[in-house]
């Protein structure tokens, strides 16, 4: 998919280039291209080390599992066909605080683990289950508190308040999660009649 | 709540530190474990930024889309959005790289105190890669039939979009 899109992005970007008459400027867009984003980079380098170190600190202090805990009563009502105790309500809780803590490379191995155990209890193996479908819109609603790139992004573009847009992100999100389990659960029910 | 959004981030260093303390952690090792797992996911996904960066720049400054979706123009317009939010809200779903590339080019030209600046970057934060994710999962235990996932993942990112633009235009009019 992300295959499709870069190559779709080149060559529809020379082309069209072509088409429109700028063939000239696009020689030096392209060697400016690569430019720019080695700038990108060195630019949220900075912001992004900073972070992850501040983050270690609290997941050796053991923040992830407080973080679990305080979701774990809400996972209970959101996925009614698990068992209290099911392994796969910890891992799932374990992925949804390490998201949210911006900890992406620590959440995704909790998530397959979260997978890994539902898959167990699937009848059918082919076939997603209730709460994999639901699990996996929790994930890709994607509640992030900093999002450490965006405020990179946004110090590196000189803005006067980086940071003003956490609220608004929280919001949109909490939204988006919203709507999304809502008609998860919607549909789950006109199912089971 | 501009106040709150200025000091979140002390706050939120603070108190990571002293809850550090507490939990007796070993705060400048952690510090520097962490930094230097930063820097190596940065040279990790350096590639994939430039390649990004690279290809979305030369899509964004061929005009197609000021050419081909020119009949959302008056639309756009009185809502007073530019229509680079366009690709940026469509390549989210599937590649967090290249709409992260759309966002640069967005907050370069309009700057990221504009209306535009702060939609676009609301919009980077307030949804995941929701195709690859769904690849990803599913494709680790081999579901294909994976029900209802796809449509309500992708009704969520719309309503986040949506949402977006509410929401920035209630905060930032």
């Amino acid at each position: 998919m992300v295959n499709v899109i870069w190559g779709c992005f080149i060559v529809i970007g020379v082309c069209f280039s072509f088409f429109t008459g700028q063939m000239e400027s696009l020689n030096n867009q392209m060697l400016e291209g690569a430019g720019a984003g080695i700038n990108l980079i060195l630019e949220m380098m900075p912001l992004l080390v900073l972070w992850t170190g501040v983050m270690k600190i609290a997941e050796d202090a053991g923040i992830l599992q407080k973080f679990s805990k305080l979701v774990l009563p809400v996972l209970h009502k959101l996925f009614p066909s698990l068992h209290r105790d099911d392994k796969a309500l910890g891992y799932i809780a374990s992925n949804i605080a390490a998201n949210a803590l911006g900890l992406g490379s620590a959440a995704t191995p909790f998530g397959l683990k979260a997978m890994e155990e539902l898959q167990k209890k699937n009848p059918k193996k082919d076939t997603a289950t209730e709460a994999m479908v639901t699990f996996l819109i929790l994930n890709t609603g994607g509640v992030t508190i900093i999002p450490t790139t965006v405020l990179a992004l946004r110090m590196s573009h000189v803005s006067a308040n980086p940071s003003e847009i956490i609220i608004t992100s929280i919001l949109a999100t909490f939204c988006s999660s919203f709507f999304g389990l809502l008609l998860d659960y919607l549909l789950r029910r006109k199912k089971q009649r | 709540m501009n106040l709150l959004s200025k000091i979140i981030i002390p706050i939120v260093v603070l108190g990571i530190t002293l809850y550090g303390f507490r939990k007796k952690v070993n705060l400048y090792e952690s510090f520097l474990i962490g930094a230097k797992e930063g820097l190596v996911m940065t040279f990790h996904i350096a590639p994939s930024i430039i390649a990004m960066v690279f290809a979305t720049n030369l899509f964004l400054n061929s005009d197609f889309i000021n050419y081909f979706f020119r009949f959302l123009h008056p639309l756009f317009q009185t809502i007073h959005i530019p229509i680079e939010i366009l690709p940026m809200a469509f390549v989210r779903p599937i590649s967090g790289t290249a709409s992260l590339a759309i966002l640069n080019n967005i907050l370069m030209i309009y700057g990221p105190d504009s209306f535009v600046g702060r939609l676009a970057s609301t919009l980077q934060g307030c949804t995941d890669t929701t195709i690859y994710v769904l690849a990803l999962y599913f494709g680790s235990i081999k579901v294909t039939k994976t029900g209802h996932a796809l449509g309500v993942g992708l009704f969520a990112d719309l309503m986040g979009i949506l949402a977006s633009f509410v929401i920035v235009s209630i905060f930032f009019g």
